[in-house]
Parts: structure tokens; sequence; C-alpha cells
């Protein structure tokens, strides 16, 4: 079932189309990555999943009803992509505040936080103010108010960005429980190794317009060119190149990119035919950088103002 | 509406337990206090310094001495020396300045506008000086000549007493006195207070949406809560602090009328004592309590607290606007906030004129016009105008603070998502309007 799903949005602003006619589905439970360089519209899209902007046209459908942002947001959590928490404010009642400002009680709110305080190792902190705290701790706390009222759609802009190793594994693990659990996430990045690792589902936003929407292996299929790799150590001239041509060469390995005609079976069996001793042989799918490198260069990375008509 | 009030909590716990408050609180009524009573002090208090001046009365006008009814001056007459003579002397014998009289070049003695007064002086002397020792040979010379033509000056004084204008107000009530300086006080004292807070909770808000937004949790709260609504609760909020203010402070007046006999009982025995010996003083008492009570009182507190809270939400909602369009730089928000101090300057301008002269056209003008109306009404509400423009007061300002708060809520709405340059005038208009 889809937790939401876009309808045809648009959102316009006076110097750009910031969102250009855009749809897709995300399935509840799933972890999604929304991708795009700078500028695209990602941060644009978010806003109006969570119901700070409302779109110029198009519609959110969100657990099956029509988003309707008043109610709505119970079940949204949202981490911006540029933290905000009160500096001077202690860090107990500002957790609590944004739990209840998001309709929780009070007694419920605090035993939200009591359990994640102990789960991230934050009990201490509780008396403490935000401008003590260094930028990975308050990424951490900022992470814990964005899923203290368990919703089900947890949004997260660039949710790692200031994190050491062992504190982006510990929020990376949390991601996957509440996953498990059943919160589907909305995951925006463009640090593409992140999303190969955590993604189920992408879908790649450039200049408003979506240009690409997939599961990571349809994606890898889609983009895939024909590359193998073989482990071997033979020296490419004595190849005859009618099947495939050599496309890097190393001293215990040839990357080779078969013509469209020949299947991999066939390059193998040639390869034996000659007599090569083969350590291995493995298909070569495109990462998601190259992917994405691929079709956001296509179209200059930056993004030029254009009039809106 | 939970949520505004969650927001409104906040705003007003965070400010009200800083312990800043607290101390504004208390000191803010004592540095007045301190301050109108240096004031009254110093202007009350004449110089310390004694001045003596040697007098050369070349024109023998006066015979022995010259009385002085000032105490920090006195006077000596020198005999046996000239103007000429003396000029290089007066400062060694310890005197700060020299009056020589001059002869009278006619005739007649007797009149004192042929003779000729200059007072020499090392540097220039002050206008006080001046006019301490004009009045007192004026006096002098007066008594003098009255008794030259025959005259008492005691029953001269007597027939020349000034007369003194009392003002009795008849209403449906019955008679009161009025007392001019108390209505003027009053009125001036409370279109004051309102200037000063509709510029300090204006600023506080200002600050605290800069503050939301430079911190970027404002985008996360609007997404918790319409941005609206975030605005409302901190103008709330803020405007809840100021009314804690107002009531601490009247409670604090209470409780000093009721304490300070216990904890001084001496001073108020002496105050008693003077009041009984000074029968001047008593009767001043007596009026400026008379004056008091011949205030509407009633009218006075309720129609301040509608114009501190109109004037206060209509102008929060417009510095809530520009707190939200400027960045981290200070001096942006400077040049936007100046638009928004011309009318309650202007206000405060119009509402000194309108203590002296209620009903001009001016003054009927600035009580109305809603942007003036909360400072320049409080400087007529001690004096009786027609009901009809209270009415249309309270209703422009109630209609304003509405207009305001609806529009400058669009500019707030979008102002407190954008980063980066700040907006133009005409950009702003354009979200103030868009759809």
């Amino acid at each position: 079932m889809n937790i939401l799903a876009l309808h045809e949005l648009k959102k316009y602003f006076a110097t750009q189309k910031a969102v250009d006619n855009i749809s897709f589905n995300i399935s509840e439970g799933s972890i999604f990555g929304l991708l795009g360089p700078n500028g695209a519209g990602k941060t644009t899209l978010l806003r109006m999943i969570t119901g700070i902007f409302y779109p110029d046209s198009g519609e959110i459908i969100f657990n099956g009803k029509k988003f309707d942002p008043l109610n709505d947001t119970i079940n949204i959590g949202y981490m911006p992509e540029e933290r905000g928490l009160y500096k001077k404010m202690k860090i107990g009642e500002q957790v609590l505040y944004l739990a209840r400002l998001k309709g929780m009680s009070k007694s419920d709110a605090m035993s939200q936080i009591k359990k994640w305080f102990v789960k991230l190792e934050m009990e201490s902190w509780w008396d403490k103010k935000v401008e003590d705290l260094s930028k990975g701790m308050s990424q951490k706390l900022q992470f814990v108010t964005t899923v203290i009222h368990q919703p089900r759609l947890i949004i997260l802009d660039e949710p790692f960005s200031g994190l050491d190793p062992v504190n982006a594994n510990l929020i990376k693990d949390e991601i996957f429980n509440l996953a498990k659990n059943g919160s589907t996430i909305i995951f925006s990045t463009h640090r593409m190794e992140q999303v190969e690792e955590i993604c189920d589902h992408i879908v790649l936003v450039n200049k408003g317009k979506k240009i690409l929407d997939g599961t990571i292996s349809n994606v890898k299929q889609e983009f895939k060119e024909n590359i193998y790799r073989v482990g071997a150590a033979i020296s490419p001239e004595l190849l005859t190149k009618e099947m495939f041509e050599v496309v890097k060469h190393q001293p215990d390995q040839l990357l080779l990119k078969l013509n469209n005609q020949h299947t991999s079976n066939e390059v193998l069996q040639y390869l034996l035919q000659q007599g090569v001793s083969i350590q291995s042989f493995n298909e070569v799918l495109p990462s998601l950088n190259d992917i994405f490198l691929k079709l956001v260069e296509d179209n200059s990375a930056t993004r030029k103002f254009q009039p809106v008509n | 509406m939970n949520k505004i009030k969650l927001i409104i909590s906040r705003e007003y716990l965070t400010r009200v337990k800083k312990k800043s408050f607290l101390l504004t609180t208390l000191l803010v009524p004592l540095v007045m206090v301190g301050f109108y009573a240096a004031i009254i002090a110093i202007s009350l208090k004449g110089s310390d310094e004694k001045q003596q001046i040697a007098v050369i009365d070349e024109s023998k006008i006066f015979d022995k001495e010259i009385h002085s009814t000032d105490k920090s001056i006195s006077f000596l007459i020198i005999k046996n020396e000239t103007e000429q003579s003396f000029i290089k002397k007066y400062k060694q014998q310890g005197f700060q300045a020299l009056l020589a009289i001059a002869p009278a070049n006619q005739s007649d003695t007797s009149s004192s506008s042929k003779i000729k007064f200059v007072l020499h002086s090392e540097s220039s002397a002050s206008l006080t000086t001046m006019n301490a020792i004009e009045n007192i040979i004026n006096n002098t010379l007066r008594t003098k000549e009255l008794i030259a033509n025959g005259i008492d000056p005691v029953a001269f004084d007597n027939i020349e007493k000034q007369i003194r204008l009392e003002n009795i107000i008849d209403t449906k009530d019955g008679s009161k006195k009025s007392i001019a300086g108390i209505s003027y006080a009053v009125s001036f004292a409370c279109g004051i207070l309102i200037y000063m807070m509709m510029i300090f909770y204006g600023t506080q808000v200002m600050r605290g949406v800069t503050e939301e937004k430079t911190n970027r949790i404002a985008e996360v709260v609007v997404s918790s809560v319409k941005p609206f609504q975030l605005m409302m609760g901190k103008i709330i909020g803020i405007g809840a602090v100021g009314l804690t203010q107002f009531a601490i402070w009247l409670v604090l007046l209470f409780m000093m009328q009721i304490a300070i006999p216990f904890i001084f009982p001496d001073l108020m025995q002496q105050a008693n004592n003077a009041a009984i010996n000074n029968q001047e003083n008593a009767v001043m008492i007596a009026d400026i309590m008379q004056g008091i009570s011949s205030l509407p009182l009633t009218k006075i507190i309720l129609s301040f607290l509608f114009y501190f809270l109109g004037g206060y939400l209509t102008y929060a909602s417009l510095f809530a606007a520009v707190g939200s369009v400027v960045s981290e730089d200070q001096q942006e928000a400077q040049q936007l906030v100046f638009p928004i101090l011309m009318p309650i300057i202007l206000g405060f301008v119009i509402m000194t004129k309108a203590i002296n002269d209620p009903n001009s056209s001016l003054a009927v003008f600035g009580s109305i016009f809603p942007l003036t109306s909360p400072i320049v009404m409080m400087g007529r509400i001690t004096y009786d105008f027609p009901v009809w423009q209270l009415a249309l007061s309270m209703i422009l300002l109630v209609g304003c603070f509405l207009f305001f708060t609806w529009i400058t809520g669009k500019i707030y709405r979008i102002g407190i998502l954008m980063y980066g340059k700040k907006p133009s005038w005409k950009e702003m208009i354009k979200w103030a309007f868009a759809k």
C-alpha cells in the first residue's frame, strides 16, 4: 500500500519552476531516496509534503486520503537540512515542547523522550542548553525531535551531515529499526553511497522534474552498459574484438564492454576456448554515483534561472 | 488552538523565567522614579555656591545695604572706591562679581530708569545670577519708590496679590475640583508608557522572529503548526509578558502605599507635621488628592489597557514581518524598522500637543488615526471629548490590527523560510497581497 502518492505536483516561484509536474508513489515501510543536485527542487518538494508549502496544482494523497496539513502533521516527522533548535532552551524542555507541538500529550511525550534519551545515551543532557552541544550532538538531538512522536512518515534531509562514523552508524541503525517497525522513511541526500546502502526505492529530480524513478536494482539494470570484469592475467592484444571491446586493462583484470548481440555466456565460452585461466567473471553494474553524474551532467549541473511563462 | 496555547506559554515562560525580566521589572520603576527625583531635585535646588557681590554705588540710590532675598547671593557696598579703581581689586578681595551703579547724568536721581547698572565678572555671569540680581534690585527700588511716594509697601503687595483660578467639573455625579496639572501628568505618563511599551515589546517580537529564522527552528516548527499560529503565539506571548509587567508594577505601587508607613513611621509623622506647620503644603497635597479623585479613573485604566493592547498588536505584527524578512544582518533590520518607528514617534509628538490642546483638530485626527491613536488618545483621555471619537478610534484601531495581521501574516509565512537576499519592498507588497 502507498503511504504517499504525489500527482502532478507543481510549485512555481517568481524566478523558477521549483517543482514542475512531479508524480511518484512511496509504499509503506520502505526507505525512499529523494535525490537530486543542489537546487533541483528537493526541499520545495519536501516542504509541500510536510505542509509548509501548498502546491500550486496537483495533489498529495497521504495514507489513502487527500493530505490535510493540519491533522496529518502528527504522522509526519521532518528533519530539515538546516538544523534548527532554540539555542537558549534546555534540551529536555525543548524536545518536550516540539513533541507537544506535534500533538502529543505531556505524559506520552515524557515517556518517549526518556526512552530515546536512554537509547542514544543522552540522559545527562536534560538540563543542558543546545548552545552547549557540539554539532554532532545537536544532530542526534534533532533526530530525536524528529521521531519522538512515532510518525508514520519520517522525512530526513541530509541526516548524516556533521556526524562522525560512530554516530552516523548509530542513526543509520535507528533508521533501519524505524523502517522495520513500519515507519516509512524519505531520505533526501546527494551522498550516493549512503543511498545505495540504505534505500529501497529512489527518485531523482533535476530542474524541478523527475528524471528517474525505481528500485535501486531496477535502476542499475536500466543503466547498465554490459560491462563485465574478467579476473585473469591476459594481454588484450591476443583477443579478437568482435564480441566486445576492452574498456580497461590492468595486470590481473580486464573490463570488457559486450557488443549488443552477444551474451556473457558466449564471451565466457570464447575466453575459455582461448585457454585463458579465469579467476572471476562478473557483471559490473553502474554505481548510483555514475548514474547521477551521467543524468545530471547532461543538463549542466547548476540550475539556471528560467522565466515562468 | 491547543498548539497556539503551547507556543504562547513557551514564549511567555521563557521570558518571564529569565532573571533579566525580574530585574528590569523592578529596576525600571526605580530608575524612572530616581530620574524624575533627580530632575526635580536639581531644578529645585539653586546653586550651592555663595556669591558675594561688591557694589560700587556712585549714584547713591542705596544708602547702607541691599537686602538680599536670595540666600546664595549677598551684596556688600564698597565705599571710597570708584568703578574703575575697584575693577582690578574685587577678585582679590573675594568677590565673585562687581555691580557698578553709574550715577545719573541728569538732575532727577530718583528715577531708576536713568541709572546704569553694570555687572563686572571674570567670566560671563549665568542667567540665574543675572535674573536674581535684577529681581533683588528691582524689588528694593520699588519698595524705595513706594515709600517715597507715600504708599505702604505691605498694602501695595496685598492689592497686587494675584488671583488663583479654580476649575470645577460638573457631571451627573456632582461637582469635582479639577487640577490641570494632575490631568496633564496622568495623560503624559500614560502616553509615554504606551509609547515605550510599544517600541520595547515590538522590538522583542522582531528579535524573537529573527532568532527563530536564523536558528532555523522556524522550519521545524512550521512543519507542526501554521506559520500564522507561530506568529500570533509569539505576539500574544510577548504581549502577556508586558501585561504581567504592568500587573507587577501596580501591585508594587499598591504595596508601597501600604508598606511605607510601616517601614518608615517617622517619615509619615514628619510629613504630617510639615503639612500642619506649612499650610500651603497641606493645601497642595489636598489639591492633588482631589485632583486624582476628579479623574475618570476607570475610563483611564480601561482605555489604557485597550490602547496598549490595540497599539501593541497592530505594531507587533509589523515588527514580526520585518523580523521575518531579515537574516543575520542587524543593519537590514534597522533600515526596515525605521518606517515603523516613524508613526510611533509622530504619535508621541502629537500627544505632547494634544495634552495642551485636547480638542484641537490635530489632536482629534491623531487620536482617531489608528497608527497614532494608541499614544495620542492617552494624551486626551483625562479630558472630556465626544464619545463618538472614542468609539471611532477604537473601531479603526481594531480594524487596522486585523488588516495588518492579515497582511503581515502572509509576508511572515514566506519571509521566515527565505534565506539570502533581503526582499525588496516591491516583493514584500507582492507577498502581502498574493492569494
